[in-house]
């Protein structure tokens, strides 16, 4: 598994940021509002699920209160490990709880232009190319839809995407933007070219379908259908709660984690009604809203904490967990967000959330970069590295080099230090040059990934989609637009 | 008395506590003092006092918009003895705000609402998943100012342009000012459908809409 593809795994060292029992504190209180207050599904479908299994189901509101046992029994069939196939079954991804890997962060509207830096809407030669650029890359080990293909009919919009991922890289593909059954049925097709049958998507699921839950308490009609399909099928499905304190949650972080895990807590234990045994994820890009003007902040001390605290409820339930970390609120690749994505990142990655979202995105989501890309999976590598800790035992204690070098030598001519040597990190984008060199170019960091971005575009060729799945592909669309 | 009255009513405002509004309003009612004046002179006072503080970074959003709801519930309550002495409010404008169709995204769209509501404009707020048809409607009805279009997502956005559309084969287009809102919505997609402003956040928002009804 995982042939070039990097992610953490066996950190060497913990994180605690709710004990054993906060966990449960938080558990039973999310119990109490799904039985107490409820949870919006506006979708006919999923209220008559609800309603064969004895929840209460306020059809005129769409509002659904289950007892906790039944929520109980629901999450107890979730599968707690399963795999993310790849096109290539060499990338594909062990979602097992001992692997953290990175996705590219999605759904941005405008791109800063490779060639001219220009900020422009984004179009779907932009999926192209980002998933291109990604599928080079070691840090990426699978795509979210980067930006949204403005340029192509919003209806069949979401299927030109995963497509054009497809055509550009052989690593799995996890879309954001099917939020309807229709999509994700015809969605469903174009899966089953890659894997020779609809009945293989279940042992082979090239394709897995995110979803956002509609905070406070609620879910949106159209994903919930979705959802649905994807796990008719086999195909891992996950609800995302954006909750944000002070306007969609409590301004407390504990309230805000309760009114997202009800989303997520409810909307998981309904597909587990429809579809026993289905695979699902937990996903989560909580915030605190802005207190001025109660924006989406993408970034700061909330963040952070949410980022480890998602995964601890996460591992309670014994479900993958989708990670919003990255994503950083700043307008360009800078100091702002040099800052929350590492710490985001980080806090995800040593609490072990199974995929990360994503690399690539400035201003909260909106903005893609490909110099933010590059840099932001330098700063996953940085943190892998660190993860992986320190090891003492007698060979790398190194007391025989020692003591040959003694007081006042140096261990550059050592064995010792060129058997070990290149286990010392080599950033690619951190600025350790010659103050003079530097003086001299005024370049830096960001023209690197950008350089590094136009170079893996124009040189990288991805291991090719089959003509004549792409051509059926193309058709299955076609025939849905008309 | 009647000062003192005044006071609390902008005291109220201040602590965003639409129950005391409300009833300072029924006790300025019963006391025969002209609606009018208990807006202008007390709780007037009130917003522009969170106003200030939120502009200098004193008072947060969470304030401001539990004072907006005080100042509707006061008016709320104040408005049938306007009817009834034949008064009233003077507003900046009259609003039509909803989610477009296909769109269940509420929160912008109502603090929108909001903000507008307490800086004196007439809002009639639509709610979310609005088709292009009842919006054209309500715009007719109300003899509406201003049409506030929200959505979150690059897909039910292009509703935005649906009903502007809509606006314009019904004649209404030149009579009102379209705005625009959501996390996707850019510079580059208000000069794309012709609408005439638009601002990423709601008290932006406001500053938009003013300058949109006074024409400059």
């Amino acid at each position: 598994m995982t042939k070039t593809i990097k992610s953490v795994s066996n950190p060497k060292m913990k994180l605690e940021v709710l004990s054993q029992q906060e966990i449960k504190r938080i558990h039973a209180a999310t119990l109490q509002v799904i039985e107490k207050t409820g949870v919006r599904f506006p979708s006919a479908r999923a209220l008559e699920i609800w309603a064969s299994h004895g929840a209460e189901v306020d059809r005129g509101k769409m509002i659904v209160r289950a007892k906790p046992d039944l929520i109980e029994r629901a999450l107890a069939l979730c599968p707690p490990e399963y795999p993310l196939a790849a096109r290539d079954p060499l990338q594909d991804l062990l979602l097992d709880g001992n692997h953290v890997f990175v996705g590219t962060d999605g759904c941005g509207v405008e791109v800063l232009d490779l060639h001219s830096g220009t900020r422009r809407s984004s179009c779907l030669q932009d999926v192209r190319d980002i998933a291109r650029i990604a599928d080079a890359t070691a840090e990426v080990a699978f795509h979210w839809v980067p930006v949204s293909a403005q340029d192509v009919s919003p209806g069949t919009r979401g299927l030109h995407e995963i497509k054009a991922i497809w055509e550009n890289s052989s690593k799995h593909v996890q879309t954001e933007s099917i939020y309807n059954e229709r999509e994700a049925r015809a969605a469903i097709e174009l899966a089953a070219l890659l894997v020779g049958g609809k009945e293989n998507l279940r042992s082979r699921p090239v394709l897995s379908l995110m979803q956002c839950s509609a905070p406070p308490l609620g879910h949106d009609g159209g994903s919930l259908d979705a959802a649905l399909v994807a796990a008719e099928y086999g195909l891992p499905t996950g609800f995302m709660t954006m909750a944000a304190n002070l306007t969609t949650g409590p301004a407390t972080l504990a309230g805000n984690l309760v009114v997202g895990n009800a989303e997520v807590v409810a909307g998981t234990a309904l597909i587990q009604l429809a579809y026993p045994g289905a695979p699902v994820f937990y996903a989560a890009a909580q915030t605190a809203s802005d207190l001025r003007t109660g924006a989406y902040t993408g970034g700061g001390p909330e963040d952070f904490l949410y980022g480890a605290a998602t995964n601890a409820l996460a591992d309670f339930y014994k479900i993958p967990l989708s990670m919003g970390s990255f994503a950083t609120g700043a307008k360009q690749p800078d100091w702002q967000a040099g800052v929350e994505n590492s710490l985001s990142t980080f806090m995800a990655s040593i609490s072990m959330a199974d995929m990360l979202l994503g690399v690539g995105l400035l201003h909260g989501s909106r903005i893609w970069s490909y110099a933010q890309m590059m840099l932001d999976c330098e700063i996953f590598s940085i943190i892998q590295k660190t993860l992986q800790g320190i090891t003492v035992d007698e060979e790398m204690l190194a007391l025989d080099t020692i003591a040959a070098v003694g007081p006042g030598g140096n261990f550059l001519t050592q064995k010792h230090t060129h058997k070990h040597m290149r286990g010392i990190f080599l950033p690619q984008f951190l600025d350790r040059r010659p103050y003079s060199e530097w003086e001299q170019k005024r370049d830096g960091p960001v023209d690197w990934a950008l350089e590094k971005a136009r170079r893996t575009l124009a040189s990288h060729q991805p291991d090719p989609l089959d003509d004549r799945v792409s051509a059926e592909m193309g058709r299955i669309i076609t025939a849905l637009e008309k | 008395m009647t000062e003192e009255l005044f006071k609390k009513m902008a005291q109220s405002i201040v602590d965003g506590d639409s129950d005391l509004a409300v009833s300072l309003a029924q006790q300025a009612i019963a006391a025969g003092l002209d609606p009018l004046e208990a807006i202008t002179m007390g709780y007037v006072i009130g917003v522009n006092q969170v106003g200030a503080s939120f502009a200098c970074g004193d008072a947060f959003l969470p304030e401001l918009v539990m004072a907006g709801e005080a100042m509707k519930s006061a008016v709320a309550t104040l408005e049938p003895e306007m009817q009834r002495r034949g008064t009233t409010r003077q507003v900046l404008g009259k609003v039509v705000l909803a989610t477009v169709e296909g769109d269940i995204h509420e929160i912008g769209k109502t603090l929108v609402g909001t903000m507008l509501s307490a800086t004196g404009f007439q809002v009639y707020d639509l709610g979310v998943d609005v088709p292009a048809a009842r919006i054209i409607e309500t715009v007719k009805e109300t003899d509406a100012d201003l049409v506030g279009l929200s959505a979150l997502l690059t897909t039910t956005m292009v509703k935005q342009k649906e009903v502007i559309d809509e606006l314009d084969k019904s004649g209404l287009r030149s009579r009102v000012k379209v705005i625009v809102g959501g996390a996707p919505v850019t510079r580059d997609w208000v000069e794309k459908i012709e609408a005439d402003g638009y601002s990423e956040d709601a008290i932006g928002a406001v500053d938009v809409a003013k300058r949109l009804v006074s024409g400059s």
